[in-house]
């Protein structure tokens, strides 16, 4: 049972769209505005990956006595490897299996060595296998398993019309998955008692009993916790997932000494230590870099420090929040103007903003991702996207709230439409504008921590990874930034409000008029 | 001299304003009165040049607002709007000063001629510095005089410059007005549906209905010798009037 635990990749590295673009996010944050010079290991984003991604880090940081950048848990097998093509990162874990189906889209490639020549090609070098194998795996609940006298795969065709099943998105999706198996199988499920749902959460289903199988990693450290009973693969259906290193070509040639201890490691990570290395994270929440010392038979090395962290976080998130803010001052002041001057075309804006606004963010940077990439650039666009809404509503209403009569008579005074516009309108409609701006900010720094989801990093990040851990204080690093960040911007904004506001419109308390003449 | 002649007017096929005639002397102040929906406002935002008419022709001293530029016919006619009308956003010398600073007016000149007028109209020149909801509707009042004059326009042209006061501070107001006017020295058109204010302070009064003159000339003739059973009907409907012996 061990020999299956959890910690391949697949499974957890792509726990469905939706999670794997909010790792996405971590793994860019590397890219272009504050890249790193040194080396820079990566990760997916489900613990093994994290724990092996620890190991990789402090191994290069031994041989080369130079310190390693973390993009830890940055997405999903497709963002990360993206990564490290385009050279945001330098090295990471992936499995044999992922590398030839998800990645290469070779099947037929079953040995280390074809593997390896295919990457070879794309001017990337794999290692030999580290020494475990995660690969996926059917579990049931033990007491179910005697009940019905369960070992194996096969075995699940005595109750295949009333076992109810959760599987993972992934699993649903992929080839090698719930369709090869049950055909490989010739399981008949009753289809309305199989639900797809967020592999975190089969867990959970399972241990309450609302299902009685799910598909996990073989080294995943909560079948032992759950116990659960994992089925015997007797056709030998699940392909091999055998743990390696991927390298960019460049990183091996330029830092051999550090590619050589990577490659120190292989056949050194049993499937056993795998799982207790595993266990240790996920159960006991022992600090990745604590559970990698261990292993590696080292001291803990200090990490980031909390303040230099928090510092590039706040940068990252700044510029995130600052670009969306100019882009919607910018954009969404002058379609707010032509909302209000030209009837049709102001409908269709308002109601293209407000569209936009009613997309969940997971969906929009899903949609931009084909378009801009990974990173800060997909983020920025749905920033941009979402924080027009409130600048453009409020620039209309604010305009089309100024009493004409006050426009009528700066006419009548001969004032042009352009000293119209700048000298009485905006100013008379700047409180609402300014509190559109005010609204849009605020909102974006909120947004902004899903930025994280594509690897724009932010203050998201901790939030995302600390979500996937469960880990209430790394998520507070993340949390509480970005709450102190809204607060000050709602600061500024009152002392702009002083600034920009004409005193005239900022009476809250009008003294009586009209008493004396 | 402020004149309009053959004004005529249709707005979405329907004769709002029909052949009106108006002349206000230099140095005149004149009322144009009539109920709501009569047409004084249309015909208000004629002269003002804010609105296309059919047919006739506004003139200030004999030249034809066809011949000015929308900034040169706003500087002949001094301003006023219904209860002040002046710019929340700007303090009282903002407000005053505003058309001057557009027309690049140097700080110096600006401040000279505001002082003028403030002595004019008798405003505290603390008040200068205070915005619209700080002031009175007395003082709110005055500072659009200001602001209306500060142009040296021929022609100050007021709409219901006392609609929103309570009667007794009317009361006062209407005095000051009227030496105001005389200190000012200009011709001034004065478009209200007060007849009690019009009489006050007007020499002459038009009576406007349905888009046409009814009568034109003093309350006395108005009221002695009116030209159609409306003029009796419309100032015997006003509130309060001056009686036979205040006229006389």
């Amino acid at each position: 049972m061990s020999g299956r635990i959890h910690t391949s990749g697949r499974n957890r590295v792509e726990r469905g769209a939706a999670a794997g673009l909010l790792w996405a996010a971590l793994s860019l944050q590397a890219l272009p505005v504050f890249a790193a010079d040194g080396i820079v290991v990566g990760s997916k984003v489900f613990t093994e990956g994290y724990v092996l991604g620890e190991i990789a880090a402090q191994t290069v940081e031994t041989a080369t006595k130079e310190p390693v950048a973390r993009k830890l848990g940055m997405g999903s097998t497709g963002i990360v490897f993206e990564a490290l093509t385009t050279g945001a990162i330098d090295v990471y874990s992936d499995y044999t299996g992922t590398l030839a189906e998800a990645i290469l889209k070779r099947p037929d490639l079953k040995s280390v060595e074809e593997i390896q020549r295919a990457l070879l090609d794309m001017n990337l070098v794999m290692s030999g296998p580290l020494g475990f194998d995660d690969t996926y795996a059917l579990a049931v609940k033990e007491s179910f398993a005697i009940e019905h006298n369960l070992h194996s795969i096969s075995d699940l065709q005595k109750v295949e019309g009333r076992i109810r099943a959760a599987f993972s998105y992934e699993f649903m999706d992929r080839k090698d998955g719930f369709q090869g198996i049950v055909a490989s199988y010739h399981l008949h499920f009753a289809q309305e008692k199989v639900s797809r749902m967020e592999h975190s959460l089969t867990f959970q289903a399972i241990d309450d009993g609302a299902v009685d199988l799910i598909d996990l990693y073989s080294t995943d450290a909560k079948i032992e916790k759950s116990k659960l009973r994992v089925l015997k693969d007797d056709h030998e259906y699940f392909p091999v997932y055998q743990a390696v290193w991927v390298a960019r070509k460049a990183f091996t040639e330029n830092h051999p000494r550090a590619w050589q201890a990577l490659l120190n490691l292989q056949g050194s990570i049993s499937e056993h230590a795998m799982i207790e290395m595993n266990a240790q994270a996920d159960i006991q929440h022992v600090s990745y870099a604590k559970i990698a010392a261990q292993f590696l038979g080292s001291e803990a090395p200090r990490s980031q420090s909390l303040k230099s962290n928090i510092l590039q976080r706040t940068r990252e998130h700044l510029w995130l929040v600052g670009v969306a803010l100019l882009f919607s001052v910018l954009v969404g002041i002058p379609l707010g103007l032509i909302a209000v001057r030209f009837q049709a075309a102001g409908q269709g804006i308002l109601i293209a903003s407000a569209v936009i606004q009613t997309l969940p963010s997971l969906a929009l940077l899903c949609f931009l991702i084909p378009l801009f990439g990974v990173g800060t650039k997909p983020a920025l666009a749905a920033l941009c996207m979402y924080s027009l809404l409130p600048v453009v509503l409020n620039t209309f209403t604010g305009i089309r709230s100024v009493d004409p009569k006050h426009v009528e008579n700066a006419q009548a005074f001969g004032m042009t439409r352009r000293q119209v516009l700048f000298r009485i309108v905006l100013p008379l409609a700047s409180p609402t504008i300014l509190a559109g701006i005010k609204t849009a900010t605020i909102v974006s720094i909120g947004t902004a921590t899903l930025a994280a989801l594509v690897g724009a990093g932010g203050y998201g990040a901790p939030i995302v990874s600390g979500l996937s851990l469960n880990d209430v204080p790394t998520i507070l690093t993340g949390a509480i930034p970005a709450a102190l960040m809204a607060l000050i911007a709602y600061g500024l904004f009152e002392l702009l409000g002083l600034a920009v506001i004409p005193a005239g419109l900022r009476a809250n308390k009008p003294r009586p008029t009209r008493k004396q003449a | 001299m402020l004149a309009l002649q053959n004004i005529t007017k249709t707005f979405e096929g329907k004769l709002v304003l029909t052949d009106v005639n108006l002349r206000v002397p230099k140095g005149a102040t004149h009322a144009l009165i009539g109920s709501s929906g009569s047409g004084k406002t249309t015909l208000l935002r004629i002269t003002l040049g804010l609105i296309p008419f059919d047919k006739g022709y506004v003139k200030i001293n004999d030249q034809a607002l066809s011949s000015f530029s929308p900034i040169q016919w706003a500087d002949r006619i001094g301003y006023v709007p219904q209860d002040g009308g002046l710019f929340p956003h700007m303090s009282a010398f903002e407000n005053v000063s505003l058309i001057a600073k557009l027309r690049g007016w140097n700080k110096q000149k600006i401040r000279v001629r505001v002082e003028e007028l403030r002595k004019l109209v008798d405003l505290e020149t603390v008040i200068l510095g205070q915005y619209p909801f700080e002031m009175s509707g007395g003082q709110q009042q005055r500072v659009a005089i200001m602001r209306a004059a500060m142009m040296e326009p021929d022609v100050m042209l007021l709409d219901e410059p006392m609609a929103a006061l309570d009667p007794l501070i009317r009361r006062s107001l209407q005095q000051e007005l009227k030496s105001i006017f005389q200190r000012l020295g200009k011709t001034v058109l004065l478009v209200t549906h007060d007849l009690g204010e019009a009489v006050f302070l007007a020499e002459h009064i038009t009576l406007l209905h349905e888009g046409k003159i009814v009568q034109s000339g003093t309350y006395r003739d108005l009221l002695l010798r009116p030209a159609d059973p409306f003029v009796t009907a419309f100032i015997n409907a006003q509130r309060t009037v001056p009686d036979a012996a205040e006229v006389a």
